[in-house]
């Protein structure tokens, strides 16, 4: 490839697809990116040639060999109807979208490399799951339904593809719950309700991914086309109850059937979308680890779990923190020694404290 | 101590006390601050004031009338006759100018100085004398768990909660209902993996927490017990035991945590251990497949056998409803000599004595790199942790005098 390289990413009707088009046309060595998509992008792709193209039928092969692509980024693999319409739709989407999109690939000897955008709920979420998920582990109970089962029959096409097609590098990203203020996802919708139901006796573990990160591991994957399956998250987990008290978000604790219900009741509106994935996520949490990700692809997250809320939480208007003013006013009338004994007082001193409190 | 000794003199009406020949010292010492004050008649003392003012201005004839109400400040007189004037002097500037003060203002209720009182005495008593720092300590604490300002590790383990509470709140019960004796802790290595081994039994896995908080007491290290996958499925049980440390029991999980340095707690019998009835106690069940060696080995980490005595008796398990745990999912519905008769007091354990006893670390760094997957090895080295408990068990039961001894 004298000159740059030719890009071809799939999904950018998508603001985070649209987006990274528009990041990885400006980046060096990239030549011309093709943005494909069913339905135009709303906002500005920049550089990026959008090609109104649907990958589930052969067009794209077209596409591929006509404009000599090298690289494929694969990011249309959907975790809501939303726009596509229904359910079925959006299998459709992921499912015969990804294969064709594959067998348009597997016929382009152009191609050089593909990089996919999956998701850790390939690993689904359950009480039997390990704490910390590594790429070779398959989730405990084989998804049946939804997202999760697209995703998992879209790896299936993706390492079958890898194995026809050795000398095509592909980057397989298992990128955790991408969260950000612009970001539109289950989960992101799921925090932004008034009030947010939570699964009675459960806290979830979370780990999230900035869309910064999102894109710029994508970036990374496509410059430095290291082939193999990767977790993309971000370092460190909380626990829900403690997401929600950082973002100051009401909560009800509801059981999980009544989380259920309301998840349904709930989708007509486009409020929320609690699928039963989502459902067991919430549930069970999960984690992965991230240690192919720093080692291997060489690629480390700018937000960890923790700055990511952090980030998301600056959009919402907190609706709680009273209690927090509260003592905070109690406290500032009391001498200011909590900064001097702050963790190490919590390891021994203050025994007499917890006991008296419990 | 002046209050103790003013709030008999509203008593009044209640005869008896004085000579009848001279008014009482309270009488003498309260007569003319009760013409200072008559002027405003509050509402609730009247009936005290009023019966100041009217014996002040005739002295002597009419005092035994007025000392009526003092009645029960009498028996100090005769004792210490010179005393009457040293209290009356700040009594009478503290009580009398703040009654009707008090009343003026605020009708109902205590006011706020008393309120700041009340609360710095009860402060004191919780905190002690440093009560300002501590309870500026724990406010700090109660902001952080109420922001979220902490930090979990990747199993959901809050160290914060752990150590201030679910520690705070375990600690009594080791030692003051099960008076747990620990030997050996000097076997559990100050830093880096280990695994500690220990027989289940008590119906209800009380014995993982008192070893947990036994562990921590004497070494001041956690333990991070592996659970069945029923605990994690439990709503509440699940979430309150990965905040303390639990991780499910699988060998992910294990040789994770035992990479990581962390000190493993594992009860390889499950729920054969823990549900077997009273009449099998100390008797040690099959110890699973062996699962937990093959972890250690491929770590290379020591095994520390753990061998513990008491926690078969805190609920004697004499009989089982085993279609309703079918129904309900669970290996056991337990019948106790107490439990569903008794209700929810049969839920508290019996007070029986416990043992802990730590043996000699069992190392497994020796083992070449294949060993973990040789069946027969593992299950060699499962054999020996388990007949080192039981007969550990065995010497143990032997000195214990009685159960609740």
């Amino acid at each position: 490839m004298g000159a740059g390289r030719t890009v071809l990413i799939t999904g950018v009707s998508r603001d985070l697809g649209r987006t990274f088009a528009r990041r990885l046309a400006s980046a060096p060595g990239v030549d011309r990116v093709f943005g494909v998509d069913v339905i135009p992008p709303r906002g500005d792709i920049g550089d990026v040639t959008f090609v109104r193209a649907d990958i589930r039928n052969p067009v794209i092969a077209k596409v591929i060999a006509k404009e000599d692509v090298d690289t494929v980024v694969h990011m249309s693999v959907i975790a809501t109807p939303g726009s596509a319409g229904a359910r079925g739709t959006m299998k459709e989407l992921n499912v015969i979208g990804t294969m064709q999109l594959l067998a348009a690939c597997q016929k382009a000897e152009s191609v050089r490399q593909l990089v996919v955008k999956s998701s850790t709920t390939a690993y689904g979420a359950s009480s039997r799951d390990p704490a910390m998920f590594t790429e070779d582990m398959q989730p405990r109970r084989a998804p049946r339904t939804g997202y999760a089962k697209d995703v998992a029959e879209v790896e299936g096409y993706v390492r079958g593809f890898a194995r026809r097609r050795p000398d095509v590098a592909v980057t397989l990203l298992r990128c955790a719950n991408v969260i950000g203020p612009e970001v539109l996802s289950p989960l992101t919708s799921y925090l932004r309700l008034p009030v947010i139901p939570t699964v009675l006796g459960f806290d979830p573990r979370l780990q999230v991914l900035h869309e910064d990160d999102l894109h710029r591991v994508l970036q990374h994957a496509v410059q430095e086309g290291v082939p193999g399956t990767f977790n993309i998250a971000g370092a460190g987990l909380l626990v829900l109850s403690q997401a929600l008290r950082r973002l100051q978000r009401p909560s009800v604790p509801l059981p999980s059937f009544a989380v259920g219900t309301m998840g349904s009741a709930l989708r007509p509106t486009r409020k929320a979308d609690l699928s039963p994935e989502l459902l067991a996520f919430l549930t069970y949490g999960r984690g992965v680890d991230t240690g192919a990700m720093r080692e291997v692809l060489g690629f480390d997250p700018t937000y960890s779990t923790e700055q990511a809320f952090a980030e998301f939480g600056t959009t919402l208007a907190p609706a709680g923190g009273r209690a927090d003013r509260v003592l905070g006013a109690l406290a500032s009338r009391l001498p200011d020694v909590q900064e001097t004994s702050r963790r190490p007082a919590a390891a021994d001193g203050s025994l007499s404290i917890a006991g008296s409190e419990a | 101590m002046g209050d103790a000794e003013i709030i008999p003199i509203g008593t009044g009406g209640r005869p008896g006390r004085g000579t009848g020949k001279k008014p009482s010292s309270a009488a003498r010492g309260l007569a003319p601050n009760a013409k200072r004050k008559s002027s405003p008649p509050p509402e609730e003392v009247p009936p005290a004031g009023e019966e100041y003012v009217a014996p002040a201005p005739a002295d002597d004839e009419e005092a035994p009338v007025s000392s009526a109400p003092v009645s029960s400040e009498q028996p100090e007189q005769p004792e210490q006759p010179e005393q009457p004037e040293q209290p009356e002097q700040p009594e009478q500037p503290g009580v009398v100018p703040e009654s009707p003060r008090v009343s003026v203002h605020e009708p109902h209720g205590i006011p706020a100085g008393d309120w700041l009182a009340a609360f710095q005495h009860a402060s004191r008593e919780l905190f002690g004398d440093q009560w300002e720092p501590q309870l500026a300590r724990f406010l700090a604490f109660l902001r952080r768990r109420i922001s979220g300002d902490y930090s979990v590790d990747e199993y959901g383990f809050d160290a914060e909660i752990t150590e201030k509470f679910f520690m705070a709140a375990l600690r009594p019960i080791a030692r003051k209902w099960f008076r747990i004796e620990i030997r050996g802790a000097e076997n559990i290595p100050a830093e880096g993996g280990a695994l500690v081994v220990s027989n289940h039994s008590g119906t209800i896995p009380v014995d993982g927490l008192m070893t947990m908080v036994s562990i921590h007491d004497a070494t001041g290290r956690y333990l991070r017990p592996l659970g069945a996958d029923l605990v994690f499925r439990l709503p509440l049980v699940g979430s309150v035991a990965r905040k303390g440390g639990a991780t499910l029991a699988c060998s992910e999980d294990a040789e994770r945590m035992l990479r990581g340095g962390e000190l493993v707690g594992v009860w390889p019998e499950g729920f054969k251990g823990i549900g077997k009835p009273y009449s099998d106690r100390y008797k040690l069940q099959r110890f699973g497949r062996g699962g937990f060696v093959s972890a250690a080995m491929r770590t290379g980490v020591p095994i520390i056998p753990l061998s513990l005595v008491g926690a078969e008796e805190i609920y004697p398990l004499v009989g089982n409803i085993p279609s309703l745990a079918r129904l309900l999912g669970v290996p056991y519905i337990p019948i106790t000599p107490f439990f569903p008769l008794l209700g929810p007091l049969g839920l508290v354990p019996l007070p029986s004595k416990w043992l802990l006893e730590f043996g000699e670390p069992i190392r497994t760094d020796e083992y070449d790199d294949g060993a973990a997957d040789d069946p027969m090895l593992v299950f060699n080295v499962t054999d020996q942790v388990r007949e080192t408990i039981q007969h550990t068990l065995y010497s143990l039961l032997m000195e214990r005098g009685s159960v609740f001894g």
